[in-house]
């Protein structure tokens, strides 16, 4: 019954990204050529990355808004290792990863320890870690990288922009982890009834720690491609992202009320929102303009899962 | 600790105002100053190699239609919809250029990259961009350069080597002259002033202050200054600020400098109220809309700033004098249209010209 549901709400994505696909690529013959949706898989990777980790916070039940802030306190982080502490580059990206991946866990222990509801919490640190990569950057920007460090925003292997590469390895991984194994069964059980996922013996908080980490972990992954991509450090760098990386995940079927989600929709969720932002674009609309359709898709994909749902007397 | 120090070096500027005031008003920053004579006749411009960069294998466009993309930092505000005006009147007026104006409607880097990007993609022949910072927006620019598409620049520049030119609205010792000039005519060459910042590190602000100051003392040398004051870029502060000074130096207190479009309509506003309008002249840089009630009041007669419609119908012109092939690197002056000739400065950058005055008479035709 659940499986076939969730068959139903990826099947209908799957057919309007198709649709989609067609459209753009008959308004503009621009849009469907190997160049552009290479690029746009470049464009797409970093909010890519994030949403995976978004798709877990949300099939638990929670919500994580800091995303968009630690993407910016770890790119300034490792600016700031980089070139005020002196630390070898690869270095600082490490201690920069590590900095995101503990800023996400913070999140989850005030959550877990304190019983904070998530969108408090996140709430909370959205500002907390925007306004440390402010104060930490002084409202400078660290430039000059080496040419090397640029390969991980610009790059390409086999003729495919490097990140893109990142994020299909970690979409394999996070799809097995959330589709195979006991964790991602742990994950649904807290989402549906985490009460009853307390009582199977579940180790409710544990989980919710590692999720909320791995989100600290995928902002700063994003953080260095980004970083690298634009080729430098600002402390207002993924402002906002949280909306995107949100919305890529809800359209993709993940229910926000916890339980029920997986990641091929968030996947087929992007791919649409991104489609729609190129192919519109390139077809001639303007910015606004595209923001209104992309609303109205949204709605329009949300509608129709809530048919489907009521037709089956749910 | 920062506090500290501010306060000791506030307190040591009070206390030796005078003293001081032959130097360098307080606020100001040590880099070197280049004060324009006070005539207004401009320096010889000290040659400077081309820095820009050049598109590569880019068609021949001369006299031919082109379509232009202009992707300001966001869409939908007052000075932004003032430069795209500007744009499409050079365009209507040039009658081979296809331009429009698409962009974020928050001014964030990554969202403009992504514009920029797309309108690549989509083959547009040149693009206009106001950065929403130098550096972040390089690569995707030096791609537009790659594949042929003439780029230039206004308002907020690149590093040079990512675009062709950069149209620049105003140069510090422009905007210092002009600041000066109007105060002078407000309050006499023998006036006392002061001057209410953001804050004395701010790069702009401390460059404009430097730079004030030198003209000040070369071209209107029985001027005087009392003090700076910070006021972050904060309304409030700025208005309590703008009211300390005019308690404390009472009659003495002719005028206001704002450096900051916050500062100079909160000035303004302490002015009113304590009832000193046409005793107290506030000068400041500001935007038209900000200024109008104090303007229309008769309390302020001059804001200061660069007309954005006149930037964009530059910028625009120069991207078709460059996609012409009659504007070239080593060039000395550009001509834009009813502007006449512009020119050219620091290598790659195009200078619109002296700020724009606003007053009673012409503030009513801006709206940003």
């Amino acid at each position: 019954m659940t499986a076939a549901r969730l068959l139903r709400h990826e099947t209908i994505l799957l057919v309007l990204t198709i649709m989609a696909l067609a459209v753009l690529a008959s308004l503009s013959d621009k849009f469907f050529t190997a160049e552009n949706l290479l690029n746009q898989g470049r464009l797409m990777s970093e909010v890519g990355l994030v949403a995976l980790a978004m798709t877990f916070v949300i099939v638990t039940g929670g919500i994580d808004l800091s995303v968009g802030s630690i993407l910016g306190l770890t790119a300034i982080l490792l600016g700031v290792f980089w070139k005020n502490v002196g630390l070898p580059l690869p270095l600082a990206m490490f201690a920069a990863l590590a900095c995101g991946t503990f800023a996400g866990w913070a999140n989850g222990f005030i959550i877990t320890r304190f019983s904070v509801p998530p969108l408090i919490a996140t709430l909370a640190t959205l500002a907390l870690y925007r306004g440390l990569a402010e104060g930490i950057s002084e409202a400078r920007s660290v430039r000059g990288y080496p040419e090397w460090f640029f390969f991980f925003g610009q790059g390409e292997v086999l003729g495919v922009p490097l990140q893109l590469w990142l994020l299909g390895i970690a979409t394999v991984i996070a799809a097995v982890i959330l589709g195979l194994t006991p964790f991602g069964r742990a994950t649904y059980a807290i989402g549906a009834n985490e009460t009853a996922a307390r009582f199977s013996g579940i180790r409710v908080n544990a989980t919710k720690l590692w999720i909320y980490a791995a989100a600290g972990f995928l902002s700063g992954l994003a953080a260095i491609v980004f970083v690298s991509r634009v080729t430098t450090t600002r402390s207002d760098m993924g402002t906002g992202l949280e909306l995107d990386v949100i919305t890529g995940v809800v359209l993709g079927g993940t229910s926000i009320f916890g339980g029920r989600g997986t990641i091929v929709g968030t996947i087929l969720g992007l791919i649409l929102i991104q489609a729609l932002k190129n192919g519109l674009a390139l077809s001639g609309v303007k910015g606004d303009g595209t923001i209104v359709v992309i609303g109205l898709v949204l709605i329009g994909a949300i509608l129709i899962g809530a048919l489907f749902d009521r037709n089956r007397g749910g | 600790m920062k506090k500290l120090t501010l306060g000791a070096i506030l307190g040591f500027a009070l206390m030796s105002g005078t003293a001081l005031a032959q130097s360098a008003w307080t606020g100001g920053d040590e880099l070197p100053t280049s004060p324009l004579a006070c005539d207004g006749t401009a320096a010889a411009a000290a040659a400077m190699p081309y820095d820009g960069g050049s598109p590569a294998n880019a068609p021949d466009r001369k006299g031919k239609k082109i379509t232009v993309v202009d992707i300001p930092k966001l869409i939908g505000i007052g000075y932004f919809n003032a430069t795209t005006k500007g744009i499409l009147d050079a365009a209507a007026e040039l009658g081979n250029v296809e331009a429009k104006t698409d962009g974020p409607t928050k001014a964030n880097i990554d969202e403009q990259i992504t514009f920029i990007d797309n309108y690549i993609t989509s083959g547009v022949d040149g693009i206009l961009f106001a950065a929403n910072d130098p550096v972040a927006i390089a690569p995707v620019l030096k791609k537009a350069l790659a594949k042929g598409i003439n780029v230039v620049g206004y308002d907020a520049n690149s590093e040079p080597s990512a675009r062709q030119w950069f149209v620049n609205q105003a140069q510090f010792n422009g905007i210092a002259k002009a600041m000066v000039d109007a105060m002078a005519a407000e309050i006499g060459e023998e006036g006392s002033f002061a001057i209410v910042t953001s804050t004395f590190t701010t790069p702009n602000q401390a460059r404009w202050i430097a730079e004030m100051a030198a003209y000040a003392a070369s071209c209107h040398p029985k001027m005087k200054w009392l003090e700076t004051v910070e006021a972050q870029e904060d309304n409030n502060l700025s208005f309590n600020q703008a009211t300390t000074l005019i308690n404390k130096h009472g009659d003495e207190l002719k005028g206001l400098f704002g450096m900051t479009s916050v500062a100079t309509p909160a000035s303004a506003e302490a002015v009113t109220q304590a009832k000193l309008c046409g005793k107290v002249a506030v000068v400041g840089l500001a935007t038209p809309n900000a200024m109008k009630p104090y303007v229309g009041a008769d309390c302020v007669k001059s804001v200061v700033l660069w007309n954005p419609v006149d930037l964009g119908y530059a910028a625009m012109q120069v991207l078709r004098a460059t996609a012409d092939g009659t504007l070239q690197p080593g060039a000395t002056s550009v001509k834009a249209g009813k502007l006449g000739d512009l020119q050219i400065i620091n290598g790659s950058e195009i200078l619109l010209g002296a700020p724009y005055v606003f007053k009673k008479d012409n503030i009513g035709d801006f709206d940003f």
